[in-house]
């Protein structure tokens, strides 16, 4: 009989996979407790790490084309079909879910992927405006992406919630630092893979394992943090009110549904920023 | 140059009662624990005004649920919209009283109050009037919902403006409100509560209460409030930011910013002075949008500079009332301490400064117009926001130079650029982080023109449907 190669389960920073600079690793195991991997711990270190990461890489990737950025997101969704029997077998592993069950949540995920992609080159016709000054000038409002966002995927869910977190925040030309799922991780790095392969530049998603407690206040209280979701946090009161300190624009639990195989507008929006420029009509 | 005989506007047509109370479910209160509000220009008693207490701002919030629950959530788009239309009008017919009584509370001249504030006002009140029947549009879907009570709280720079930029929309998506002004300036807003009376709003839609800085966060603070919405410093945003945290309230923060006036070679240097002039002196500076850094290419840097001295040198500062002057009282004296200080420490690091030779008045509190050249990027008259008519001027020699000049900053509120150069224009717009970009103008305003903040100038934006959108939610 021969042996199986085991993956050793890293982080996903600047689009490499580093191990924790930590060193550290957690045990996870299967919904059955059978040893399922030890995932990366990551560390304050790391996040910063991430940070850094993601503002290098943002410009570039907002300044691409919407088309372009549509593109990729599709692209994350066919790499992610190809794929869907590991995502299938890992969802499974980790929560004992039906074979159906687990199946619906990667078709959720994959068309999450489609759903947002199709918005890149729309936003601004539906969310923009011209505006109807009283004087004679040209006013026209636009949504541009608001920077680096740091998030934390909601707890309960391996792969759509993680998706429905990602997905609203880069699609506008954002770059993000996700924290994932502590128990459910494993789809969240097998994303990671997909991620790599899907022409998505370094960067531009960051994803750390770990415990989101340890990790959360370093990033509410990043000072280069735009904005910050705290879907799958604990100690949202008190993150919410270190990320004031540099007014960072605030997701706050529950505000949006994460298990669908579509988003909402308002959702990317929320990591938007109007900007109106005006210019005078005459000679 | 030319002496102008003084032609001060009247200010029998407008009369202060000797003390006002709070203006609480339609009606005013008896005035307690009053402080005396004044005219910066002269440092005379205008009115006693009443400090609201947290029982105070208790009562104003339950009228504003009430009327909230009872009356105006119960009524039709189509009939709030004209309520707003009525004021709107009322306000027009108003509008000399209004722009006095501005003038006088405020300092700012006169030809601001009655050319440029009080037309807003109305403005906004007409603009938002129309979307009350039309909320469908507004970008939330079928059938959006108000969020309930509003506290609003406001700053003394555009007292009027302020409120309408807050209550119009708010009252249009269907929310009632609770609005404190800002203790130097409630003048206009107690006008502003006679105004609802006259055009007949039920009681209770917009409650008036005046008082410090505790007022308002007992305000902010209230349980029964689902929205705020604030206009003042980044200092006391970051406060309701934080006290709000972990509430449902939702929130909306205008606040400071050291706008980058970008002058490139090619731009037409006479419209380009006119421009600066006005980005940084209207309204003394006092103004969150202000143009308060020069970046100007360092090949047109002499030129540019000696044409802004000549152009500084016919401003003329004083009697607020007067229909000649261009720049009036600092609104307080505690505002006027802190610019003196801080230009003091912009000179203290190497800035030269300069102003013309202005006659000052003995009383009341005046900052004559003043520039600051050869400041460095770390210099604290570059970073801090000064709020009065001091103008920092750097330099650059690149567009890409400029654009990361003029984003290194944390504010991110507006920018001005200047070129003949449309792609140009275009580009650096693209590539400045801030809310609102004026290219060959600057502090334009319009209700149809959304207005707000990137990073620490803050979330939310007022003006057009993007600032209805803030007074709304999903519908089920």
């Amino acid at each position: 009989m021969r042996l199986d190669v085991k993956k050793t389960y890293k982080l996903f920073i600047g689009g490499k996979f580093p191990r924790s600079e930590s060193g550290r690793v957690y045990e996870l195991k299967s919904h059955r407790g059978e040893f399922l991997a030890n995932v990366s711990k990551a560390s304050r270190k790391d996040a910063r790490d991430a940070v850094v990461a993601a503002r290098a890489a943002q410009p570039g990737w907002a300044g691409a084309t919407a088309y372009n950025r549509g593109q990729i997101l599709y692209r994350i969704a066919e790499m992610l079909e190809g794929r869907r029997e590991q995502f299938v077998s890992e969802i499974k592993e980790q929560t004992g879910v039906s074979e159906k069950v687990a199946n619906l949540e990667v078709d959720n995920a994959i068309d999450s992927w489609v759903w947002h992609a199709g918005w890149s080159d729309k936003i601004d016709s539906v969310a923009g405006s011209m505006n109807p000054v009283s004087g004679p000038f040209f006013n026209i409002s636009s949504n541009q992406p608001t920077g680096v966002v740091a998030a934390f995927a909601p707890k309960q869910s391996a792969l759509v919630g993680l998706v429905n977190t990602i997905a609203p925040a880069i699609v506008s030309g954002n770059a993000i630092v996700v924290v994932t799922s502590e128990a459910l991780p494993l789809c969240a790095i097998t994303l990671t893979e997909v991620l790599a392969t899907s022409d998505l530049p370094g960067g531009v998603v960051n994803v750390l394992t770990g415990n989101e407690e340890e990790i959360s206040p370093w990033l509410a209280s990043h000072q280069d943090v735009n904005a910050i979701d705290l879907e799958g946090t604990t100690d949202f009161v008190d993150l919410e009110i270190k990320a004031a300190e540099t007014l960072k624009r605030v997701i706050r639990r529950g505000s949006h549904q994460r298990l669908l195989a579509k988003g909402n507008l308002q959702h990317i929006l929320a990591f938007m920023e109007v900007k109106t420029v005006w210019h005078p009509k005459g000679h | 140059m030319f002496e102008y005989a003084p032609a001060p506007e009247s200010r029998a047509i407008v009369s202060f009662k000797p003390s006002y109370g709070l203006f609480i479910d339609g009606k005013f209160t008896k005035p307690h624990d009053t402080y005396q509000t004044i005219s910066p220009a002269t440092e005379e008693v205008l009115a006693e005004i009443t400090t609201a207490s947290v029982k105070d701002v208790d009562l104003a919030v339950k009228a504003a649920r009430n009327a909230f629950e009872k009356t105006w959530s119960k009524l039709s788009g189509a009939e709030r919209g004209k309520y707003l239309y009525r004021i709107a009008r009322i306000i027009q017919e108003r509008a000399r009283e209004l722009a006095v009584a501005e003038s006088l509370n405020n300092g700012k001249p006169i030809k601001e109050s009655r050319d440029s504030d009080i037309p807003m006002v109305s403005a906004w009140f007409f603009y938002y009037a129309g979307w009350a029947d039309k909320l469908d549009h507004a970008g939330l879907g079928a059938n959006p919902q108000p969020l309930g009570v509003a506290a609003q709280v406001i700053p003394w720079n555009f007292p009027l403006m302020m409120l309408a930029w807050k209550i119009a929309p708010a009252l249009a998506a269907g929310n009632t409100v609770v609005l404190k002004p800002a203790e130097t300036t409630p003048l206009t807003a107690l006008l502003f509560a006679e105004i609802c009376q006259q055009a007949g709003l039920p009681d209770g839609v917009v409650n008036i209460i005046t008082g410090f800085g505790e007022t308002g966060a007992a305000l902010i603070g209230h349980p029964d409030v689902n929205k705020v919405a604030f206009t003042g410093s980044t200092e006391v945003g970051r406060k309701i930011a934080k006290q709000i945290a972990g509430t449902d309230k939702k929130v909306t923060l205008e606040l400071g910013g050291k706008a980058a006036n970008i002058v490139f070679e090619d731009a037409a240097l006479d419209q380009a002075v006119e421009g600066i002039v006005n980005g940084i002196f209207f309204n003394q500076g006092h103004v969150c949008c202000a143009g308060s850094r020069l970046l100007v290419q360092e090949s047109i840097h002499d030129e540019l500079i000696k044409k802004l001295k000549r152009r500084m040198e016919t401003i003329r500062m004083g009697d607020p009332l007067d229909k000649n002057t261009d720049i009036g009282a600092i609104n307080s004296k505690e505002q006027l301490d802190r610019i003196t200080s801080l230009v003091k420490q912009g000179a203290k690091e190497g800035g030269e400064v300069w102003a013309p030779n202005c006659p000052i008045p003995k009383n009341g509190f005046w900052y004559a117009p003043t520039i600051i050249t050869g400041v460095a990027a770390t210099s604290t008259v570059a970073r801090e926001e000064i709020f009065g008519p001091v103008l920092s001027v750097i330099t650059f020699r690149t567009p890409g130079e400029a654009v990361a000049k003029a984003n290194n900053t944390p504010y991110g509120l507006s920018a001005g650029i200047w070129s003949e150069k449309g792609s140009l224009i275009l580009k650096v717009a693209d590539q400045l982080n801030a809310g609102v970009i004026w290219a060959n103008t600057f502090n334009q305003f319009d209700p149809a023109s959304p207005f707000g903040g990137f990073k620490e100038s803050g979330y939310g934006r007022e003006g057009g449907r993007h600032g209805l959108m803030a007074y709304l939610k999903e519908g089920n």
